[in-house]
């Protein structure tokens, strides 16, 4: 393996990205589960599903599309797809989970026209599915670490808004926050996380990375803090090791290391029964 | 009309929601130093009153003057210090320590892109131990009493050194051997600490001695005094504004709470 690193560079490419995602994509994770929108990353990774087969289709079709990176087009749609949330939310004032459904579905929708339209990919849309250890290439790389970087910087310099906003959003507005920018730039770092992250851990299983890991710290974490430390810790397992199972067992990588999670968030809940059965 | 001895002055004010009068007519006036409590039963308009203070909804007609500023001009938001009766039904699974609770009250005085110093730690701590919690400081804030958050709540509000404390139905929740002290405790940040409070209940019962002055809200305000005043009315005129019996406490009220406990 640390031979396989040195030597090949979609091996490197491939660790790289894991070990950014494995911060960033349980970082946003954290603010998405206490303000209870995990669905919202569902949705918004079947949204860049169609942009990503949008992509392929004009690569297919148009000489002129040829070098078009998927990422970029699938961010776009992601992007595109937390405003449409965030307009829904408005337009079903009483039913504001709806907007998760109806994004869902249009995006699935949508992918699936843009697939059939194609004909078949000559790229494999299996690797964008359930992540690969072989796609990621080096423009992939920087540019994951550039979205990485300004995600990183951006939660840390609003870390105490975005916790009041998440803590409790009426007193967040009562105390003169501007709840509605901070919500909007909130949703548009979930939607670029969700494109960068679904190189490695694939479409279907980005939210699981941004939740589970979560999950795990939530059951015994002292504050805020020390969640999105152990969220992070969990997450840098989970990525790392799935991935090293990904390439010895010639494994989807979105499986590995999301059962990886799995199993961490389960010795999680049964350490912390164990604990409080020992405090009595 | 400004007058600097008026934290709060709420001059002709009407709201409407959906057609129908939910306020009419409301002149109110909490002067710098006192303990002043809104009484009204459930659909009152209580809480729209706060809401309207608090420059969250703007009213049909009528001013409302923050520290003798108009509340459009109004941008010194951390002299009000605020709890909400949400405060009650907040996530309690949410992973946050009482000191991040309390840390979080900063964060509007602080402004954009500043961190917490060490002069806002001791500030915290400070207001952390004004409410008697610091025995809690590391503590989840799911894992404490309903007492307890709302004690946590009222430090979040006080971190920012408000000159004025709204709290929005603050003994729900509380246990009934607690409020006396909770009251206490209020009474202690009013005179000590020279904080005006504001406090806004339904419950007429629980309006205790530590309350100076009185105003009785139905959508209209029909009785704005000291609590004296308050006391010598007839029983029956504030039936009228209950729209029911009620049972309005006297002092012998609290005695014979004191023998309980």
């Amino acid at each position: 393996m640390i031979s396989g690193l040195m030597q090949y560079e979609f091996l490197q490419n491939a660790f790289l990205t894991g070990m950014i995602i494995g911060v960033i994509a349980p970082l946003l994770g954290v603010f998405i589960v206490v303000r209870r929108l995990s669905l919202i990353a569902d949705a918004l990774s079947h949204v860049t599903l169609a942009g990503i087969a949008a992509s392929l289709l004009l690569e297919k079709k148009f000489l002129f599309f040829s070098g078009l990176n998927p990422l970029y087009m699938g961010m776009a749609f992601s992007v595109g797809g937390s405003l449409f949330i965030e307009k829904l939310r408005t337009v079903y004032k009483h039913y504001q989970e709806l907007a998760i459904p109806i994004i869902l579905s249009g995006g699935i929708g949508l992918g699936v026209i843009f697939i059939s339209l194609a004909d078949g990919f000559n790229t494999d849309l299996f690797s964008y599915l359930f992540g690969s250890v072989s796609a990621v290439s080096r423009t992939d790389l920087w540019t994951i670490l550039v979205i990485s970087l300004l995600v990183i910087a951006l939660v840390v310099m609003l870390y105490k808004e975005l916790f009041l906003l998440s803590f409790d959003e009426e007193y967040a507005r009562a105390t003169g926050i501007a709840a509605k920018t901070l919500h909007f730039i909130f949703i548009i770092m979930v939607a670029l996380v969700i494109a960068a992250s679904m190189r490695i851990v694939g479409i279907l299983l980005v939210s699981s990375l941004m939740t589970l890991p979560v999950a795990a710290s939530i059951r015994f974490a002292k504050g805020f803090k020390q969640t999105i430390f152990f969220s992070i810790l969990f997450g840098e397992i989970s990525v790392l090791g799935g991935l090293f199972l990904s390439y010895y067992l010639d494994l989807a990588p979105g499986g590995t290391i999301v059962l990886i999670a799995v199993l961490i968030l389960v010795l999680a809940i049964w350490f912390k029964k164990r604990a409080s059965a020992r405090s009595i | 009309m400004a007058n600097n001895d008026y934290i709060v002055q709420v001059q002709d004010l009407f709201y409407r929601y959906d057609k129908e009068n939910v306020l009419e007519n409301i002149n109110l006036s909490i002067q710098k130093g006192s303990f002043l409590a809104i009484v009204g039963p459930n659909g009152s308009g209580k809480s729209t009153l706060l809401k309207l203070m608090l420059g969250l909804i703007k009213p049909q007609k009528g001013t409302i003057r923050l520290f003798g500023q108009d509340i459009s001009k109004f941008r010194d938001q951390h002299k009000i210090g605020f709890v909400s009766q949400k405060a009650n039904s907040f996530n309690t699974g949410f992973p946050a320590t009482v000191f991040e609770v309390v840390a979080s009250g900063l964060t509007k005085k602080l402004g954009l892109f500043k961190f917490l110093k060490k002069s806002d730690q001791v500030k915290i701590k400070q207001a952390i131990g004004s409410v008697g919690m610091e025995k809690f400081l590391d503590r989840n804030i799911g894992e404490l009493s309903g007492g307890q958050q709302q004690r946590v709540f009222i430090a979040r509000a006080l971190v920012s050194s408000p000159e004025l404390l709204i709290l929005d139905e603050p003994t729900v929740g509380v246990d009934a051997q607690n409020v006396n002290s909770f009251y206490e405790m209020l009474e202690t940040l009013n005179k000590q600490n020279g904080i005006t409070l504001l406090l806004v209940t339904h419950d007429i019962g629980t309006i205790s001695d530590k309350v100076t002055n009185v105003a009785c809200l139905n959508k209209n305000m029909h009785f704005h005094g000291s609590t004296v005043e308050f006391e010598q009315l007839k029983i029956n005129e504030v039936s009228e504004i209950y729209g029911h019996d009620v049972h309005v406490l006297t002092h012998d009220h609290h005695h014979h709470e004191g023998a309980h406990s």
